[in-house]
């Protein structure tokens, strides 16, 4: 009764009065700002970074944690509401979801969206419970060669199920290692790309990156669009209780979805938006009962489902963060950041050397979304009347939250320029069709991969043979290569980009 | 030669010129071997590896043919300028340039100069308004971060608060 141990320690920590209030809080202000349109997860994640710092690690973590799945969640929202997806991984949930709210329906959406969410939540969080563990066994199994190929795993799923062109998310990866790689050699001491300049000297800061791509790049992007008209249905929004019909059929979807979530989630590359995908794909191969209306006009299930999903896949994407401190997607390359940050290096070690922490935080994933529950579906009103609020009052908001944020990051006003320089990157590679997502994880990987090759090639005697003749490691690139040409084959490229284009 | 995928074409010139530079600017650095790496070793690898990647980008672009050419487009000059200038101007009167004795002005005044320039970015800029939400977020910022939240910030101008 391992399991229930780790549990009952874990919300001993969670249960706290202090850590109950911090993740109160980072629901909440990460649905505040996650209910914003255009305003993901991630540049949530970036834009509050600096709120955490003052607080002790365990603390902070919680609170992350709550900002992920509250920004997660205020997506949702503005999907099912505005039409417009906060994040990649609600663009499924407009196709139904804003049908449902132009029918009158929006509670019952935004309802099973959040119970759904929930679902998955309890499920994900005793996944991670039961499979951390005996991944943080094989952990220790893993040496330099296995590390390096696990990255290099990670890196290729997580392009082959992004969407756009394989080769250019490849030479983002690519440029985000060269990026990764400024700064102070570990080894040598040697000064590498930081052309004189002192502030460069530890490396670009992870923060201003992510803030000048994804804050200013996106923000820039968005006004050069002509203002899109943004009908909000804030009038229909009355009775939240999804019927008793409309419970027997959103039930299966969530199971489902929670399912594939769950396991698409531990994948590198996976969490959320495979997972949403996945399962709207799923829910629309399943035959419809009587009386249901079909997809694209408004079925509960396909809500349901992919609300399910993407919430099981932010859960279970922890797994492979905090048991072998490789991030499977950007959000968790920037918690990576921040566990760094706090001095602790994510890893098989957290999980005995740090108890507290890691199920601490375990627990706290429950408690949060119970919290969301609690928290979105009497406050709903208030997140509607924010998304009446026109855009001309919210990018100043935004951009000074950046640039403060930024600021007090480091209180180090070099980083105030780098930010300014990474927004231009952001729009220009918003101008190329290129993703920045992979870049940040490239940027995060590099120094590691570097260190990984060192070490492994140092005992092997330069031997490259290595990374191939250690049974594990050899494994891990055969299922990067197997990833990439499934990916090529003909049938399978026009699936995946069917699977992106038909929204 | 006709480009058939500006975006792409451009794209991988850019992958192409900074793999480049950065394998070039790499052999500057000790290689090593691989079974002792230099601190120029895997710097070069991965320069290369975007030149590589950059090339064949641009190869496709070249060859492949697209629907509309994929256009690049106008560059939204306006907002480009404006939220990376309010960015700016930010840093500037927040702390200054003490180098150039330039004094800081303090979170308060930075928090109007950033409010006021972002602004510009929209058309429907009007400075009323600007001024109305800049006094919000002065008053809410200086609640939260310096209050509640204690951060060393500072808020009034060097010369006030000494």
């Amino acid at each position: 009764m391992e399991l229930i141990n780790h549990l009952a320690l874990g919300f001993g920590v969670a249960f706290t009065w202090q850590n109950l209030v911090y993740c109160f809080v980072g629901c909440f202000l990460g649905t505040l700002i996650g209910v914003l349109p255009g305003i993901g997860p991630l540049a949530t994640i970036a834009m509050l970074l600096p709120v955490t710092y003052a607080l002790p690690p365990v603390a902070a973590l919680i609170m992350l944690a709550g900002i992920y799945y509250g920004a997660q969640y205020g997506g949702s929202t503005t999907a099912i509401l505005v039409n417009l997806p906060g994040e990649v991984s609600s663009v499924v949930t407009t196709i139904d979801g804003y049908q449902m709210a132009r029918r009158g329906r929006a509670g019952p959406a935004l309802a099973s969206a959040a119970i759904g969410s929930f679902i998955a939540g309890c499920v994900g969080t005793v996944v991670l419970a039961a499979f951390a563990p005996p991944l943080t066994k094989l952990a220790f199994q893993f040496g330099a060669a296995e590390y390096f190929s696990l990255m290099v795993l990670g890196l290729i799923g997580a392009v082959v199920l992004a969407s756009g062109s394989l080769l250019k998310a490849i030479g983002m990866i690519v440029l985000g290692l060269m990026l990764g790689l400024v700064g102070t050699d570990v080894n040598s001491g040697v000064v590498r790309f930081a052309f004189d300049v002192t502030d460069l000297t530890d490396g670009i800061d992870f923060v201003p990156i992510a803030m000048g791509i994804f804050g200013y790049g996106e923000i820039i992007a968005n006004l050069s669009r002509p203002a899109e008209h943004r009908e909000v249905f804030t009038s229909k929004v009355s009775g939240l209780m999804p019927t008793a019909e409309d419970f027997r059929r959103m039930l299966p979807a969530v199971l489902r979805g929670t399912a594939l979530g769950s396991v698409l989630g531990i994948l590198p590359g996976g969490g959320a938006v495979l997972s949403s995908f996945a399962s709207y794909t799923l829910e629309k191969k399943t035959r419809l009962r009587e009386g249901e209306l079909p997809f694209g006009q408004g079925n509960i299930r396909g809500v349901a489902g992919p609300e399910s999903a993407n919430n099981a896949g932010a859960q279970t994407s922890f797994i492979p963060m905090l048991t072998l401190g490789i991030p499977p997607n950007p959000v968790m390359a920037l918690m990576i950041g921040a566990m760094t940050i706090h001095n602790i290096q994510p890893g098989p070690l957290v999980m005995s050397g740090n108890p507290e922490l890691f199920w601490g935080l375990v627990a706290s994933m429950w408690i949060g979304n119970l919290m969301l529950v609690v928290l979105n579906l009497p406050l709903v009103g208030i997140w509607i009347r924010l998304l009446t609020v026109p855009y001309r009052w919210l990018f100043p908001s935004i951009v000074l939250f950046c640039a403060l944020g930024v600021y007090t990051n480091n209180n180090n006003q070099f980083d105030i320029w780098t930010v300014a320089a990474f927004g231009f990157i952001g729009y220009l590679f918003h101008k190329l069709e290129l993703e920045a997502a992979p870049l940040l994880l490239g940027l995060i990987l590099g120094p590691m991969m570097e260190e990984y090759l060192r070490r492994a090639l140092l005992l092997s005697r330069g031997d490259w043979g290595v990374l191939f003749t250690r049974p594990l490691s050899a494994g891990l690139l055969i299922a990067s290569a197997l990833l990439v040409a499934v990916v090529l084959l003909p049938a399978v490229s026009k699936k995946r980009e069917e699977a992106f284009v038909q929204e | 030669m006709k480009i058939k995928n500006e975006k792409d074409f451009f794209a991988g010139l850019l992958f192409l010129v900074l793999g480049t530079g950065y394998a070039w600017g790499a052999t500057g650095y000790a290689l090593g071997s691989a079974a002792n790496m230099g601190p120029g070793y895997f710097p070069l690898l991965v320069g290369v590896l975007l030149a590589v990647i950059g090339a064949l980008v641009m190869f496709k672009a070249l060859v492949i043919e697209t629907e509309g050419g994929a256009r690049i487009g106008a560059w939204a000059w306006r907002p480009l300028v404006f939220i990376l200038g309010g960015n700016l101007l930010f840093g500037l009167l927040l702390v200054g340039l003490p180098a150039w004795h330039v004094p800081g002005m303090g979170l308060v005044v930075a928090i109007y100069g950033l409010v006021v320039v972002a602004g510009m970015a929209s058309s429907e800029f009007r400075l009323r308004d600007a001024l109305l939400l800049a006094s919000v977020l002065a008053a809410g910022c200086y609640v939260v971060f310096v209050r509640a939240l204690n951060m060393t910030l500072p808020v009034w101008p060097d010369f006030i608060a000494g």
